[in-house]
Parts: structure tokens; C-alpha cells; sequence
């Protein structure tokens, strides 16, 4: 059967099987290697997508049910080459070890601000409580998207922004 | 970002790490991230090769039946299939087995039996990987139940069935026996003691579980008859050597490539069938094979960890002070002994259950048996074995706490190992090498405002209501290690490290262990930087890669910091040596008129002369004479032997309260103090701790790999296989204290397993202490609401 989608505000038009599933559609079809998957009963998170502003779970969704849908992807986060605030925010904070999680951690960290600019800590910790993340135990993922929120409001940071490579 | 608490005595003061080093230690930002927030990390499963086809692997419904017959026929019909393998083809290549890191053997595809549920049987490689998954429902495999044995306390029984009647003259389902400590020594201290406490306790059966799966992408060029092997390795190079070993390859020919990996925690030390039958398949097939586990796949058939029965007994006065420790362990291997673990030490590092304190006397004897469950027994972020050895002492330590009446903090203080006892040859023999655990358990009592969480206690139970406080004051050994006693299949425990100065000054260090999200590519170029002066940002850290790293045993039990870390800064010292021989003739001084300004050499006496490593790196691959007998060039490698291992240690506070309706457990606090010695970049420490402090809760309250009496794994999805979310772990509070290692080059000792180890006593001590008004003292992980509630009522059985 025939897809059409826009994929990071592009549209795109593939032949596919009925059952091809959205996170391997991304990935195998597109080459969109940055979403991820890691379970088989839709625990973990680490697909996660927006679809038309929400996260979702792209194993838990077939490619042809986002036909006709907007899909953005953790490839499509930055803006005309500049970085969301959330992906600044996870270099900032630490909120990444080996970055396995985080392109699911931080589409929904994206979906979450877009609705609630102000989250608390709790705010935080139930929004990414469908996702797992095994090396960070989630206090830093929590800072990184609160620095997120800090730094889109203009409310500067406590925390200088460092630069990558250099010790400060 | 941080939550060390502001230093508040003199003493403290002393603690302050180096955090605002200049240039090298120090908090940075991690030079791997910009690629990973991008969503460009290149993790196994973006391997995409041009005509690469897809491998999946049919597995054993049971845990224990005799294969009477395969038909893969159907399977080979399917118009998108290449290939069907099984056990018996195989065979004829002598592939069928190979051998474990424990000098066993496993199965690569069965040929006469199955041994555990999910064990490898046949293979199908297809041309996508949704094809290879069908063909696999096409093969028929036909099997004659035997009984298993699941439960370790009777796989010893007469009449136990033999799961390993592969092997010669193999009547029965030991593995070994093994014994440390003076036995004789120990019962006569137990013998003459006041006061003796004794405990059965589980360490259930866990799994690593990273986020991203184990697999393979085997490349194999006929025409040059190399063999590139892309796979989610800890160790690359040793793997290398065993495919050389197990494919009788020529190890030159053979590039094992371990590129971003998704987390490891030990999961990833192993080789697995999968790798080997993906190589098969490529040699095959003349094609690029990957091969790439479900999650249930990564949770019923690659190496868990845990599965040790324990008995304990401590000796004491009736004052409190601590005489000796006295174990009794069984070890469920399952059905291969595929254990990681230095080759002397069949029970890992179990030998340092002595514990933080001053004993007199301790023993320890482990039996260890197959079961039909799948094969392993390797470190879950465990240092071999420590988190067992860890979680018996201070759990023993409470239950003394507990028979005594005394406040486990002040039990511990009596007892713990003081300063100046370093180095301090533990009863098992181990050499602590530095320590100050008063002063670290003070800084964790400091932060967590114990006596008043002890009133907050008392108020609550005046109240009916339930709160814990759990301390655990561990000592782990890593860095293995010291190539006279340890190697794994005869690779000694050492690793290598090389550095290149290019002309401009700028340097790429290469190493022979790899990340899996520590961070190397930025706390190697910290050392580096550190010690030449040069800043990290110019460094560039190759790992992961057995073609363009020098040789070295990997990345697990803590060691990359002790081992390889220390590799680098010889490494760089190497280079330094040169620089200031090049650096004399520059100034035309000697080398002993020199002085080393971290990044330059001054003329002693004349800080205006001085050159730069840059100009002296310039010099070195430039024109004109460098000093009599010096070649150019500003290159050096190193193989980095260890003399000891190193000690990490640490205090930790956890504060819970359980809910007396449900027994739910809820971590309201966490407090963590480490000692890692040398502090290389406080940020990625804390990160470290953060995630090993989250696995200590979820290994305490929620993981276990359990089985129904017929070897069904009941935990073979993460729907079923409970790990912790944001929601399950509090905001953890970390604080340090800094005994630098004294044989460690820079002093560090290495800090990626510290809060998996020293973590679950601190929970599980905090959970018992909460049911103090019902008189428990012992309850088994995992403390999920029906355990904690049985324990209520007194009904609680062990998990194993
Ligand atoms: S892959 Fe695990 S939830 Fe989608
Ligand atoms: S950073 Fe590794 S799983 Fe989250």
C-alpha cells in the first residue's frame, strides 16, 4: 500500500506493508536512525515521536495509521540548524549518558513545554514516566528539561551555559 | 546541577574536589553529546550496509527436552529467506559450541538438547528483518520433554536430572566449590563469641536489561577474507581474540567495531550465539548478516545476573564490636557457566564480603550449580560479585544492629576501618588501599540530617505510620587487574593506551576500552589534557574500533578509570618526558634547569623563557635537529599493568515510607556519599551515581527474572520485568569525599558501579527498619507491596 506523511515538515510517499510499523518506517524506510526502539510491549519509550504535536509511541503505531498525519522526529528538534532549548538543556544538564533514551526523552520533553511552559518536578517526572532511562536515573533528564523551561521563558539560568570541550 | 552541600567545617573543606581545575579535571560539558541530542549516535541498529541482510534466531519453547527432529524445509521455501541454519549444520563445522568466558562451554545452536527456554535451536537469515520473522514460524522442531531443574537447592539432589550430559562423564550439576578465609579461625571465633546472628537472605535473579538490545552486523569480504564485525561489545578486543580462537580466523583479519553503545552494564561483556551466528551467516552468504535481539530475547536468553542463595552469620560482643563473618553461598549458574569473572576467582570478587569493618576472622564457601535457565552469571553493573558480597555484609550488619537494639549508624562507626589501618589486608586477603569511611559516613549523615530524621521517625510511629532509614557503608575492588592473578581465558587484565601529539599541538588518544555512556571521549581527553596542558577540546578520543586502538580487555567492573585511565596518564607522562628533552633543546638549557607549567616548560630562575607543548609538538615533527639521540615525532603507547586493584567506598542514607494498608514502598530520599579518590569530572560522577542509585531501587523493590516450576521465564518482557521510572526514584542528593588510590597514577579509583553495589542494602535496610513495629528483620528483595505486606504478617517466603 501507499503512505503519505510529513515527516519533519516534509512530505513524504512510500510503498509499504500493511504492517510495517512506524518506528521501522522512520528508521528502515527513511533512514531516521535518531528515533529508536528498545521493547517489544511498548514500556520503554525510546520511540517516541510527536504525531501532529503529541508524543507517541511510533512501535505502537502502524505507518499506515499516520497517513495523512505530521510526524517530527528528535532529526527535526533543531530549527534551521539551531537547538531547541531541550537539546541544549540535555548538554547542559547532563541529562544523557548513553543517549539511547534520550531522542524519546526529549520529543516528549518538546510536547510537554509546548503545553505546560512552567512544569514542575512532578509535572516532569509524570510525563516521561512512560519512558525508561537506564543510566541517568532521571534527575538530571529532570534538570535539563526544567533548564529548557527556564531558558525559552528568558528567565536566565542559574547555571552558566558551559561549552562543550572546555572545563570550566 | 549539583547537590554536594556546601563544605561547613575546616574539615570539609579538605573535600572540595578539583572542580575548578583550569584546564583537564574538572566539570565539563561531555564532547559526546552534540551528536547524540541531534539524534546521530550510531548505535548497532544504524548499521545499514548495501545489500545487508537480516538474521533472526528460533528459539526453545522449553527449558529442558531432547530435539528428536528439525524441519526447516517450509522455511527455506519462503521466497524472501537465504539461508536456515541449525545446530546439526553447525556441527559439521565444528561451530555447534564455543566456549564461555568461564572456560565452558555453550551452545551456539543446539544439537542435542535444549537447556533453558529461549536457548538458541536454528536460524533464519532473510532478505528484511519482518521476513526472517515468519520463516522462523516455518520451522518445525519436534521435542521430548525432560524434566528441568529449576530450583538451585535441589539441583544437587540423587535423582537430579543432568542438564550438562554434553559434557564428559558429567554425572551431576555441580560446577564448583570454592572457599576464602580461615575456616578454623573463623568457627573458633564464632565459638567464643557473646553474640552470634544468622540470616538467610536471596539475591534474586536480575538482568542488566540497557536500552538497546544486543546484535551483531558481520561483514565478511571474501576477496580479502576479512571479517568486519560490527557488535554491542564491552570488550572488542577480547572478542576479537575469541572469534579468532572459536572461527579459527586469523585474528589480524578480523575488525570487531563497537560502535555507540545504548547502555551495558555487564549485558554486553559476553560473546552470545547471535554474534557467532551472524558471522556464520555472512561467511555464508557472502553478504553483510545483522542480527539484532527483541527485548524478550535480551531478557530470557543473554546473561543475568544475581541468583545467590546466602547464608550469613556474624560474630560480636555484646558491646557491638564486630569479630567475624562466616557464608554459606549457592550459586545458580544456569545452564552454562558463562560467568565473567578473572579465571582464579570462580566466585568473582565475592572474597571482599569482609566489608568497611575490622574483622577478626571471616569464611566464605560457595557451591555453584547448573539450572535450566539461562546461561550467565555476569556482572549487572556488580564488579563481580561485590553486589552480592556488599549486600550480605550490610544486611548482616542490621540484623546485628537489630538483635543488639543499638542504632545501626553507631554499630557501624565502632566498627568501620580507620585511616591510618591503610593499606589494610582484609581476612580474605584483599588490600584495601585508602579510605576514610567515619569521615565519609559523616558527610552522608551531615546531609541527611539523621538525628533529625530519627525524630521525624519516632513522631510518625507515635502516629501509626511507617518510615525507614537504611544505611549501607560498602567498600567495592576494581580495576582489575594485576596481570599475575588475573585474566579472563588467559588475556591478562591489562590495557594499552596510545597518544599522538600532531604538529599543530592538537592530540588523539586511542584507547582499548570503549564507552557505553561513561563519557570517555571527554574524561580521557580530561586526563590527557590534564596532564599536557593541552586543552580537552583538542583532543579526540578513538575507541571502540580493534583496528585503530591498541589492545586491552574492555570496559566493565569500574575498570576503565583504574585500568585505562591510568594508561593515559603514563601515556601522556611518556610524551611529557620527551616534550622537556626537545623543550632543553629549544631553550638550549638542560632538562634539569626546566620546569612544568602545566601546558609549558620554563627555564627555572627565568619565567619569560619558556616554550609551549604546541611549539615543542611543532618542533618535534618539524625541521632542524632535535637533541642528540631523540627521533621525531611525538608519539608514545603504553600497556597499563596494575599493581592492585582499587577501593572505592561510600555512605549511603536511604528514607522510605511504606504504606500500612498496601506495603508500597515510596523512596522519599536518597542519599549517596562517594569516595572515588581523585575526582576526574564531578559531573559525570554524579550521573554515574545517579544511575546506579536507580538500579539499586529498582533491584530492591521491583526487578526480578523469575520462573514457574517448569523453567518458563515469567519475566520476559519489560511489561513484565519492572524497571524503575522518573516516578519510582526520588531526586538524589550525592556529596564526596576524596582518599586518593595511591598506586593510581592520578589517583582515581574508578566510580561507575559504586551505587549499584552499595545501593540495595541501603533500600532494603531502609524498608526493614520502617516495619520495626512489627518485629521483622529480614525480608528478601525484590520488597515489592505483597512481599512487604506479607512480611507484615509474617508470612513472607524467599523469591528463590
Ligand atoms: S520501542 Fe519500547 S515503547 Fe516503543
Ligand atoms: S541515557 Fe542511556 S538509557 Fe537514558
Amino acid at each position: 500500500m501507499q503512505v503519505t506523511m510529513t515527516v519533519n515538515g516534509e512530505a513524504v510517499t512510500r510503498e509499504i506493508e500493511g504492517r510495517l510499523l512506524l518506528v521501522h518506517f522512520l528508521r528502515d524506510t527513511l533512514g531516521l536512525t535518531g528515533t529508536h526502539w528498545g521493547c517489544d510491549t511498548s514500556n520503554c519509550g525510546t520511540c517516541v515521536v510527536l504525531m501532529d504535536g503529541e508524543p507517541v509511541k511510533s512501535c505502537t503505531v502502524l505507518a499506515a495509521m499516520a497517513g495523512g498525519h505530521e510526524i517530527r522526529t528528535v532529526e527535526g528538534l533543531a530549527a534551521g540548524g539551531e537547538l531547541d532549548p531541550v537539546q541544549r538543556g540535555f548538554m547542559n544538564c547532563h541529562g544523557l549518558q548513553c543517549g539511547f533514551c534520550t531522542p524519546g526523552m526529549m520529543m516528549t520533553a518538546r510536547a510537554l513545554l509546548d503545553r505546560n511552559p512552567d512544569p514542575t518536578e512532578h509535572e516532569i517526572r509524570e510525563a516521561i514516566s512512560g519512558q525508561i532511562c537506564r543510566c541517568t536515573g532521571y534527575k538530571n533528564i529532570v534538570e535539563s528539561i526544567r533548564w529548557a523551561a527556564a531558558e525559552q521563558a528568558g528567565v536566565r539560568s542559574t547555571l552558566e551555559p558551559m561549552t562543550v570541550g572546555s572545563a570550566s | 546541577m549539583t547537590t554536594v552541600a556546601e563544605p561547613q567545617t575546616a574539615r570539609e573543606t579538605a573535600f572540595v574536589d578539583n572542580d575548578l581545575h583550569p584546564v583537564g579535571h574538572g566539570r565539563m560539558l561531555r564532547k559526546e553529546d552534540p551528536r547524540f541530542v541531534r539524534g546521530r549516535g550510531h548505535y548497532l541498529d544504524d548499521v545499514q550496509l548495501p545489500g545487508m541482510l537480516h538474521l533472526a534466531i528460533l528459539r526453545s519453547p522449553l527449558a529442558h527436552a531432547r530435539i528428536t527432529s528439525i524441519d526447516i524445509t517450509a522455511a527455506q521455501a519462503h521466497p524472501k529467506v537465504k539461508l536456515v541454519v541449525t545446530g546439526a549444520m553447525l556441527a559439521e563445522k565444528n561451530l555447534a559450541w564455543m566456549p564461555t568466558l568461564s572456560n565452558d562451554v555453550q551452545a551456539v545452536l543446539a544439537t542435542d538438547k535444549v537447556r533453558f527456554q529461549g536457548q538458541e535451536v536454528a536460524f533464519v537469515v532473510a532478505e528484511d528483518r519482518y521476513a526472517a520473522r515468519d520463516a522462523l514460524e516455518l520451522i518445525d522442531v519436534t521435542y521430548e520433554e525432560l524434566r528441568p531443574v529449576i530450583d538451585a537447592r535441589h539441583a544437587l539432589d540423587p535423582d537430579a536430572p543432568v542438564i550438562r550430559d554434553d559434557l564428559k562423564d558429567k554425572k551431576d550439576n555441580h560446577i564448583f566449590d570454592w572457599e576464602t578465609g580461615d575456616k578454623d579461625a573463623t568457627e573458633k571465633v564464632f565459638a567464643a563469641a557473646d553474640v552470634v546472628v544468622t540470616q538467610d537472605m536471596a539475591y534474586p535473579r536480575v538482568h542488566p536489561a540497557p536500552m538497546e538490545t544486543c546484535g551483531a552486523v558481520a561483514d565478511f569480504d571474501s576477496v580479502n577474507g576479512k571479517l568486519t564485525l560490527y557488535s554491542t561489545t564491552q570488550a572488542p578486543h577480547a572478542h576479537r581474540t575469541l572469534y579468532a580462537i572459536v572461527a579459527g580466523l586469523p585474528e589480524h583479519k578480523i575488525r570487531v567495531i563497537s560502535p555507540d553503545i545504548g547502555g551495558g552494564f555487564g549485558n554486553k561483556v559476553p560473546i552470545y550465539p547471535g554474534y557467532v551466528c551472524a558471522i556464520v551467516a555472512s561467511l555464508l552468504t557472502d553478504k553483510p548478516v545483522k542480527w539484532m535481539e527483541d527485548r524478550s530475547e535480551n531478557l530470557t536468553s543473554t546473561s543475568f545476573a544475581r541468583d545467590y542463595v546466602m547464608h550469613g552469620e556474624i560474630a560480636a560482643t555484646k558491646d557491638g564490636k564486630i569479630l567475624a563473618i562466616r557464608t554459606h553461598v549457592l550459586a545458580d549458574h544456569g545452564a552454562f557457566n558463562g560467568q565473567a569473572a578473572p579465571v582464579k576467582y570462580p566466585a568473582g570478587f565475592f572474597g571482599v564480603f569482609c566489608g568497611s569493618y575490622d574483622l577478626e576472622a571471616a569464611y566464605a564457601h560457595q557451591t555453584a550449580v547448573y539450572t535450566n535457565k539461562a546461561p550467565g552469571g555476569v556482572a549487572y553493573a556488580c564488579s563481580f560479585r561485590i553486589t552480592e558480597a556488599v549486600y550480605l555484609v550490610e544486611r548482616m550488619v542490621d540484623c546485628l544492629a537489630f538483635e543488639l537494639g543499638v542504632d545501626p549508624v553507631e554499630l557501624r562507626r565502632k566498627n568501620l576501618l580507620r585511616p591510618e589501618q591503610f593499606p589494610y589486608t582484609t581476612k580474605t586477603g584483599w588490600v584495601y588501599d585508602s579510605g576514610d569511611y567515619v569521615a565519609t559516613l559523616d558527610e552522608a549523615l551531615r546531609i541527611a540530617g539523621y538525628d533529625e530524621l530519627r525524630r521525624e521517625q519516632a513522631a510518625k510511629r507515635e502516629r501509626g505510620e511507617l518510615m525507614g532509614i537504611g544505611i549501607s557503608t560498602f567498600t567495592e575492588a576494581v580495576g582489575a587487574g594485576p596481570r599475575k592473578d588475573m585474566d579472563i581465558l588467559g588475556l591478562g587484565m591489562n590495557d594499552g593506551c596510545e597518544l599522538r601529539i600532531h604538529p599543530t599541538g592538537k592530540a588523539t588518544v586511542r584507547l582499548s576500552v570503549q564507552t557505553q555512556g561513561q563519557g570517555h571521549e571527554t574524561t580521557f581527553a580530561q586526563i590527557v589534557g590534564e596532564e599536557l596542558g593541552i586543552p580537552p577540546a583538542d583532543i579526540e578520543v578513538v575507541h571502540g574500533d580493534t583496528d585503530q586502538t591498541p589492545f586491552g580487555l574492555g570496559t566493565y567492573g569500574s575498570r576503565s578509570t583504574p585500568v585505562s585511565g591510568a594508561a593515559a596518564a603514563l601515556v601522556a607522562r611518556k610524551i611529557r618526558d620527551k616534550a622537556r628533552i626537545i623543550a632543553s633543546g629549544m631553550l638550549e638549557v638542560s632538562v634539569a634547569d626546566l620546569e612544568w607549567d602545566k601546558g609549558s616548560f620554563r627555564v627555572a630562575g627565568d619565567p619569560g623563557k619558556a616554550v609551549t607543548i604546541q611549539e615543542i609538538a611543532m618542533r618535534a615533527h618539524g625541521a632542524g635537529d632535535l637533541p642528540e639521540g631523540l627521533e621525531g615525532g611525538l608519539d608514545a603507547e603504553v600497556c597499563y599493568n596494575p599493581s592492585n586493584l582499587t577501593y572505592p567506598n561510600g555512605a549511603y542514607i536511604c528514607v522510605v515510607d511504606v504504606d500500612p494498608g498496601t506495603g508500597k514502598v515510596t523512596v522519599r530520599r536518597f542519599i549517596a556519599v562517594d569516595d572515588c579518590g581523585t575526582r576526574i569530572n564531578p559531573m559525570i560522577i554524579e550521573g554515574q551515581v545517579h544511575g546506579g542509585l536507580a538500579d539499586g531501587i529498582g533491584m530492591a523493590l521491583m526487578e526480578m527474572i523469575s520462573f514457574d516450576e517448569d523453567g518458563n521465564c515469567l519475566s520476559g518482557s519489560l511489561m513484565d520485568y519492572l524497571l524503575p521510572t522518573a516516578l519510582e526514584v526520588p531526586a538524589f542528593e550525592t556529596g564526596f569525599t576524596v582518599t586518593p588510590s595511591p598506586h593510581h597514577p592520578i589517583g582515581a579509583k574508578g566510580v561507575g558501579e559504586s551505587a549499584t553495589v552499595g545501593s540495595p542494602p541501603a533500600v532494603v535496610n531502609a524498608v526493614i527498619d520502617a516495619l520495626r513495629p512489627y518485629g521483622v528483620r529480614h525480608a528478601d528483595m525484590p520488597l515489592t507491596p505483597s512481599r512487604v505486606w506479607e512480611a507484615m504478617q509474617g508470612t513472607v517466603q524467599p523469591p528463590i
